[in-house]
């Protein structure tokens, strides 16, 4: 993208951004999920899975216990319980992933968690056959490989079971040979996993205060800048200006008036570097986003 | 948020409160692309408020305004993300914007039906075509498990020993080879008592489902495990078949066995069809990319597989209920009128020329 290392935020997932056009033709940016969030999405699914596993099991030997108590035959609420048990765990292990995919988010609770979800890899729309086929994969990406992790290096398979312990890892590990990190289910069901970030619009920061007019509330003092002053900085800088007075850090506000009123050389004195770096930040997108319409662009310091 | 003392000294204030008395103060803003955004502002906003409560599931609360406005705030705030990228150096707006759209796009492009209008499609008519559409898939299986069943006869009437390496034989049963046609008449025996036949059930459709699903997976690796695994069952069928002919007793085991098999081995031969309908469409994709192969054919197999753990629900029910409560005649009919109903739901049904979603 030609946008490509304009922000912080943007340099450190450079390499997972894709971008995918709708059918209306607008370039939608989606990153790749990372494949550790999404391991860890995978981990709290099946923490998620195991504790229910568990709770169920547990009420289920406590009506068990009451039943047997009153007689030593297993009458019809007995067989029920065994068949809602077998049930259970069928769905556990297939319908969880099912069900939470196929819903409004895409996402499981794991996943939504880490704030990724499963998307259509052609930019069309995510079907229930998509969902079911990349899910049922699993089987042979986590469950049988984990089988043979456990089973094969003890020996007693022989070298057959560590031949089907390779292969098998070969699905495992699937997601780390292709650049889009797909599994194995992802490349047959025509998915992938992306971010899902949910962000606030906070306030528009020229609006008011001294990015607004370039003066102070606190001192009254006028800050203008000149055109020299100005063209020290590109927009990489400006973005770092944007995260600085957004978050507020009175340390880090500090820190930075005092770095660019070295670079350019002002003395402005202590107590109102807010102020400062409003007029400053205002000035400077002014000055970069008059550059932008007329097509000049400046990335960062060093262009 | 941490508030130090010192940030109250500054005019953040001003900012949250311009925001609060309602409308956005536009002629404020010095900055011709923030003038841009607080104008279209109220349209993103009112925009993620229906994402957000479409997410949430919430559809039925939806005004109808709101519904059939989703599209046209949809497309205003893709064409406000086209613009502000060529004029905003605001990093958080575009952001927003982008993750908005996103999530927009997300609802707008989503699964249109629900479970039962989908569930209704399946059955009528989706499960059938894509059933058809792996015929070929289907025709390479069937060959696979009776070359399976074939070897396994062949291999244990040469050698005895092959019946112990097929069969996993437990400790107590008396399906042996040597074991007598009584022993063996036993076995097929009709059970006189209900107890405990649907718990038997639920564990077959666990086992069968687990099974077939697996052969459908393996499928991945260009089809070739789940052809092994296809020749590798039916051989042990095979097997069990001879000791069974060997004994005199062909009608009645084949009876047993097609009650419920005529649903579960056509199941199984389904499953293992579209495993390597997928793994036959990656290895020749034809004039398409192996990705938009394995993606088209993974969903169509997917379908059958869904039909697949129907198959076996019901083929569950029938192993563990009529199987072992009518006698010989009744199995056979039974298990031939499933098949025939199978061969028609699949390969008849559904004919008439609708929109293929694979």
């Amino acid at each position: 993208m030609s946008r490509a290392g304009t922000s912080p935020y943007q340099v450190a997932n450079e390499k997972r951004r894709r971008t995918v056009v709708t059918p209306e033709g607008i370039a939608l940016p989606f990153v790749v999920g990372a494949r550790s969030a999404r391991a860890g999405a995978l981990i709290m699914d099946f923490m998620i899975i195991s504790v229910t596993m568990v709770v169920v099991t547990l009420s289920l030997m406590w009506m068990f216990g009451g039943l047997l108590e009153g007689s030593d035959s297993l009458g019809g609420a007995g067989e029920f319980l065994i068949i809602f048990y077998i049930l259970f765990i069928f769905l556990a292990r297939y319908g969880y992933f099912l069900a939470f995919e196929m819903g409004p988010r895409g996402a499981t609770p794991g996943k939504r968690m880490v704030g990724i979800r499963v998307a259509a890899r052609d930019g069309g729309r995510l079907t229930a056959e998509a969902v079911i086929a990349r899910n049922l994969l699993r089987d042979i990406e986590i469950f049988l490989p984990l089988v043979f992790l456990f089973t094969a290096p003890s020996g007693e398979g022989g070298p057959a079971s560590i031949a089907a312990l390779l292969w098998f890892l070969v699905f495992m590990l699937f997601a780390f040979f292709n650049r889009d990190a797909m599994r194995a289910g992802d490349l047959v069901a025509g998915t992938w996993v992306v971010e899902a970030p949910r962000k606030t619009l906070a306030a528009a920061l020229s609006s008011a205060g001294a990015a607004s007019n370039g003066s102070s509330d606190v001192t009254g003092a006028e800050y203008k800048f000149g055109d020299d002053e100005l063209a020290v900085y590109g927009e990489y800088e400006l973005q770092t200006l944007e995260r600085v007075l957004r978050d507020g850090k009175p340390e880090a506000i500090n820190a930075v008036a005092e770095t660019i009123c070295r670079k350019i050389g002002w003395n402005p004195g202590a107590g109102d570097e807010r102020a400062f770096l409003e007029s400053f930040y205002g000035q400077l997108r002014a000055r970069l986003e008059v550059g932008m319409r007329f097509g000049k662009r400046k990335a960062n310091k060093f262009s | 948020m941490k508030a130090p003392a010192i940030r109250n000294w500054f005019s953040k204030q001003e900012i949250d409160a311009s925001s609060a008395m309602g409308g956005p103060d536009i002629e404020a803003a010095a900055l011709r692309s923030d003038r841009f955004r607080l104008e279209r502002e109220g349209d993103w906003k009112r925009l993620e408020g229906i994402l957000k409560r479409m997410e949430g599931g919430r559809l039925r609360g939806l005004p109808d305004a709101d519904v059939l406005a989703l599209p046209v705030l949809y497309r205003t705030a893709a064409s406000s993300l086209a613009v502000a990228r060529e004029t905003s150096l605001d990093n958080d707006t575009l952001a927003y914007l982008e993750s908005l759209v996103q999530r927009a796009w997300f609802q707008v492009y989503g699964p249109r039906q629900g479970f039962f209008g989908w569930l209704r499609g399946f059955l009528g008519g989706g499960l059938s075509r894509s059933v058809r559409g792996i015929w070929l898939d289907i025709c390479i299986a069937l060959a696979a498990m009776i070359a399976g069943t074939i070897s396994g006869w062949l291999l244990v009437s040469r050698d005895q020993e092959w019946y112990y390496r097929l069969v996993p034989t437990q400790f107590m049963d008396t399906r042996v080879p040597g074991a007598t046609r009584e022993v063996l008449l036993e076995t097929l025996a009709v059970e006189n008592k209900t107890a405990g036949l649907s718990t038997f059930a639920a564990s077959l459709f666990s086992n069968n489902a687990g099974v077939s699903i697996l052969a459908f997976a393996l499928g991945f690796a260009f089809g070739v495990p789940s052809l092994m695994l296809l020749v590798h069952n039916m051989a042990v069928l095979g097997a069990m078949w001879w000791l069974f002919s060997d004994a005199g007793l062909s009608w009645e085991f084949a009876a047993w066995l097609s009650v419920h098999g005529t649903t579960e081995i056509f199941g199984i031969l389904l499953a293992g069809a579209a495993g390597i309908h997928i793994g036959r469409s990656m290895a020749f994709p034809g004039h398409r990319s192996i990705m938009a192969a394995a993606a088209q054919s993974g969903r169509r197999a997917a379908q059958v597989m869904v039909g697949v753990v129907f198959m076996m629900i019901i083929a569950a029910f029938l192993e563990a209920f009529p199987r072992q409560l009518v006698g010989t005649a009744e199995r056979f009919v039974i298990g031939m009128t499933m098949l025939a109903l199978w061969l028609g739901y699949f390969f008849a049904f559904g004919r008439r020329p609708a929109d293929d979603p694979t």
